[in-house]
């Protein structure tokens, strides 16, 4: 049975979904003139990764993402630690937590710009804000969840408080911990490009979207970015699955012995 | 000489909905190289019995001193085994690092040499490289008992250790201990709810009543060092003892609490 090339059952609903993209901006479903079809929008992409100013651009917002979720990692790991491990600080700490949280970051927005400037700065500043949540919290919840048994088992072979907090309740945490940092890497990859659009001037997808959706004439390229950040995401996720299913095998659900 | 000496110890549980006493003036020893089982019911304060000992809860009233030295938090030399071995043992470390975990302030070469011994003592040196759960459970509990014994505790407790493994591993289990600690003159104080494993493993048997617990016999069992699992349990000897037990637990005076 070969003929009709086969797809990933993974793969799926991606492709549907460019099939009903395409089907949408060739027929008259939505104007078709902004709404370029992906026929065209991924060859644009693939031309514009070979434009050394495009991918410089990429790089830029890639390299911002990235330390903002290494410096989110810095705060938010340590301080879900003491948040979840000591409880009169989480009592103290909880209500303004609560309250910072559900501010978004794209609100932050235009005081930042005029705080920092359009400099890298800002977005990396705003990323991290973005990005430190779901990491503390995920620490935070997962001390709640170490077994007792556990720090038993090391408090009875001598282990002191903060043995316990590095070599039981942190890495106990540390599945939780890395799924924060795949949710978090897909925020701060959106706070970042959501900054370049509104600093002009600055390196970074967001603002060569926003130059070239300048007048509607150059969509595909301004699709040909989106399309990216969305594929970027996608592999950073893929990327951070994997290596919490290779280091964190023993997470996972039991299978073999007995 | 004692290795431990418990004297007028008891605990009450304070909570909101009034208070419990788990256990009540136990007075006992357990002598150097001794191994000493402690039986009771179901729920009688065994447990909080081997806490307390462990340092790892304080006692609300009596003593327990460790060749001498009155327990005051955690003792330094002793080590636990608990019956929940998939709980005990950290899923993130290999075998051998399980191992070595209490063996911290030993330099690496000590620290792999404990364990390279104390795996093979239990039969699993070829497993140091494995995780707990790529293991059988009776495996895993070999592990938790390997990962004591390397920490060469004067007094080792153990808490129903084979009470969650299936019956053939549980003999094997109980015949490996029975080997370890007289090829290793281990000091062991053993709880279990099973009447025919303390009188299987124990040199003395403590009955304990029902909660809140006092010791209402000791019992010696003179089986010997050397047992097995067929002709030890068909002797006269073990068939008396294990009938004095269970007569000894019924008629264990119920206290309402």
């Amino acid at each position: 049975m070969s003929g009709a090339p086969r797809v990933p059952a993974s793969l799926v609903g991606l492709v549907g979904f460019f099939a009903i993209w395409e089907v949408a901006s060739r027929t008259d479903l939505v104007p078709g003139y902004y709404l370029r079809p992906p026929s065209v929008v991924l060859p644009t992409m693939v031309t514009l990764l070979g434009d050394p100013e495009f991918v410089r651009a990429v790089v830029a917002t890639l390299a911002a993402t990235l330390l903002a979720l290494v410096i989110a990692v810095l705060i938010a790991v340590p301080a879900g630690l003491v948040l979840g491990s000591v409880p009169p600080v989480r009592r103290a700490v909880m209500t303004l937590v609560e309250f910072l949280r559900p501010i978004p970051s794209v609100a932050l927005i235009p005081l930042a710009l005029l705080t920092f400037g359009t400099g890298p700065d800002t977005k990396i500043t705003l990323a991290v804000y973005g990005a430190l949540w779901p990491i503390l919290f995920n620490t935070m919840y997962a001390l709640d969840e170490v077994d007792p048994l556990h720090v038993e088992t090391a408090r009875a072979f001598g282990t002191g408080r903060l043995g316990l907090l590095g070599r039981v309740a942190l890495p106990s945490a540390a599945p939780f911990v890395l799924t924060g940092v795949r949710l978090s890497f897909a925020i701060a990859l959106a706070v970042v490009i959501s900054t370049e659009l509104f600093s002009g001037g600055t390196i970074g997808l967001g603002q060569v979207v926003n130059v070239a959706s300048g007048g509607g004439l150059n969509m595909d390229t301004v699709l040909a970015g989106t399309v990216l950040a969305g594929l970027i995401g996608y592999g950073a996720n893929a990327g951070l699955e994997l290596l919490h299913r290779k280091a964190f095998a023993w997470s996972q659900p039991k299978v073999g012995a007995e | 000489m004692n290795m431990l000496e418990v004297d007028g110890l008891g605990h009450t549980y304070k909570g909101k909905d009034g208070s419990h006493t788990a256990i009540d003036g136990l007075d006992f020893t357990v002598g150097a190289g001794e191994l000493v089982c402690v039986v009771g019911p179901s729920g009688c304060g065994k447990s909080t019995l081997l806490r307390t000992i462990a340092g790892l809860i304080r006692p609300s009233r009596g003593t327990v001193s460790l060749h001498g030295n009155k327990v005051d938090g955690v003792p330094s030399d002793l080590a636990v085994v608990f019956q929940d071995y998939s709980r005990s043992l950290f899923p993130w470390l290999s075998v051998t690092r399980n191992v070595e975990f209490p063996l911290r302030t030993l330099s690496r070469t000590e620290r792999e040499a404990r364990a390279v011994e104390a795996l093979a003592a239990v039969g699993l040196s070829t497993a140091g490289k494995k995780y707990p759960w790529q293991l059988s459970g009776g495996m895993q509990q070999r592990v938790a008992i390997a990962r004591a014994l390397a920490y060469r505790p004067s007094l080792l407790l153990m808490d129903e250790p084979f009470a969650s493994v299936d019956a053939q591993t549980r003999f094997e289990l109980e015949d490996l201990l029975l080997r370890i600690r007289r090829e290793q003159d281990t000091t062991v104080l053993l709880v279990t709810h099973d009447i025919d494993e303390s009188v299987y493993l124990g040199d003395r048997v403590l009955v304990l009543s029902k909660s809140p617990a006092t010791v209402v016999a000791h019992l010696d069992v003179p089986l010997g060092p050397v047992r097995d699992q067929i002709t030890t349990r068909a002797s006269d000897d073990f068939v008396e003892l294990r009938a004095k037990v269970a007569g000894l637990l019924q008629g264990a005076p119920v206290t309402v609490r």
